[in-house]
């Protein structure tokens, strides 16, 4: 099986990697077209900031390629919300593979922090993806921006409000908080993911 | 709900784990990898790893030691010690830190802040502050591994970083570090009070009420300690069994 990690102007892209390899499996991390587009499973993973991120996909026609994959393609934190059809963050337009919109966490008093940092339940899990997982889990999360609640929720999460801390449309996957950091639980997520 | 986080620091000096009383008196703890790879089994939240003796000759024997850690451990960890250039962080990051922790450094030239925060993302950029209570009722910051006193006050200095960037705040009591007296509750409180990001306290936790007393008295967001879990006299797992029958949210 080929898995691939696409490579951009992201952070934690080795980390996914290393997550991979702790599981015994194997990645190309690269942001070549045909080997993304031959891939078994894309990796689309991710920590920064929207706009930049879209800026540099779009300079190497990344965006129309991943959006028409068919392949399992899982998008993690960054690249999950860049999967959804609008971003708040420097008002940002997406790949529209989800059409939930990306908002920022807007606290109503000071003792909620923001971006979110820790480890927090996910709940109403509904999709294969979650196999194995219990409801509530606890998963770790670092952003300062969500996808709405929509139709394509797979997994709640609450942090000010409900929020979609995963979704999935056909071969697409995306989750917000970080299965390569989520200790157990989201290495059986990775696993999940390479099963499919 | 978000929980509140437990986060064992280890103190590396050549490669091995070691741990001081009020910032001297270091003696060793172990391997670094291993005892990382046993707290992330026993559920800590998160780790620290600081570099004490961070020198320029040693900068590659510190990525090749997170690398290895990164490569074993699969709940996310900070870096620390020494760092001042992107270079020096983007490094770290490649080699699968999560995040990185500045300190002397970013108090002489406060724009590395910004540039950190630019570059890689206020998320990974987290602002040591070592600081103490002097005769005068007021908090300084202390440089240099609480060698060199300033005149600024933590409060002031903690502050800016926040609107320079920084994603979270490590608040280090060098009155209370290594005493296993309990953290030091007002300043702790009284930065996440003024803060909007996550204010990580160390220093002084001893025993299972200490934590208690700094997630809520103290208001903090995670809690760091090292001597007690690495000589094993405060298990993590009973840590966070207390915690939670406190009612305290806490992940297990």
């Amino acid at each position: 099986m080929k898995t691939v990690i696409i490579q951009y102007n992201a952070g934690n892209i080795q980390s996914v990697l290393y997550a991979l390899e702790r599981l015994g499996a194997t990645a190309l991390v690269t942001d070549d077209a045909n080997e993304i587009k031959t891939a078994d499973k894309v990796i689309f993973p991710g920590v920064g900031e929207a706009s930049t991120a879209m800026q540099y996909l779009k300079e190497r026609k990344l965006d129309l390629l991943i959006k028409n994959l068919e392949q399992p393609v899982l998008g993690i934190c960054l690249g999950m919300q860049l999967m959804c059809a609008h971003s708040a963050e420097n008002n940002t337009p997406c790949l529209g593979i989800f059409e939930e919109q990306v908002k920022q966490f807007k606290p109503l008093d000071a003792t909620i922090k923001v971006p979110q940092i820790g480890w927090n339940t996910i709940s109403n899990l509904k999709s294969v993806l979650f196999e194995g997982i219990p409801e509530n889990s606890y998963a770790y999360f670092v952003h300062g921006y969500y996808a709405a609640m929509g139709a394509h929720t797979i997994a709640t999460t609450n942090y000010v409000e409900d929020y979609s801390s995963a979704l999935q449309k056909n071969n697409f996957y995306g989750v917000q908080f970080h299965p390569e950091k989520s200790a157990l639980i989201g290495e059986q997520i990775i696993k999940n993911f390479l099963a499919l | 709900m978000l929980t509140k986080r437990i986060i064992p620091c280890l103190d590396i000096k050549d490669g091995r784990t070691v741990k001081g009383v009020n910032f001297e008196q270091l003696r060793d703890a172990g391997d670094p990898i291993e005892l990382a790879a046993l707290y992330a089994q026993e559920g800590a939240d998160e780790l620290v790893f600081l570099d004490i003796t961070a020198t320029i000759e040693k900068r590659k024997t510190l990525s090749e030691l997170v690398n290895k850690i990164a490569h074993r451990i699969n709940i996310p960890f900070t870096v620390g010690g020494g760092i001042k250039t992107e270079e020096d962080v983007s490094i770290l990051l490649q080699n699968g830190a999560d995040k990185i922790s500045i300190n002397t450094a970013a108090f002489l030239d406060p724009t590395i802040i910004n540039r950190f925060a630019k570059n890689f993302g206020s998320q990974c950029v987290v602002l040591a502050i070592d600081t103490k209570l002097e005769a005068d009722g007021n908090w300084y910051v202390y440089l240099n591994g609480g060698r060199q006193k300033t005149d600024s006050l933590t409060t002031t200095w903690a502050k800016k970083a926040v609107d320079l960037g920084v994603g979270e705040i490590l608040l280090t009591s060098m009155n209370h570090d290594g005493t296993k007296q309990g953290f030091a509750l007002d300043i702790t409180a009284t930065l996440s009070s003024l803060l909007p990001v996550p204010i990580i306290a160390s220093g002084g936790g001893g025993t299972a009420e200490h934590f208690y007393d700094v997630f809520t008295t103290g208001k903090a967001d995670a809690a760091l300690a090292a001597s007690i879990f690495h000589y094993k006299e405060v298990a993590i797992p009973d840590l966070k069994n207390f915690l939670i029958n406190k009612g305290l949210a806490i992940r297990i």
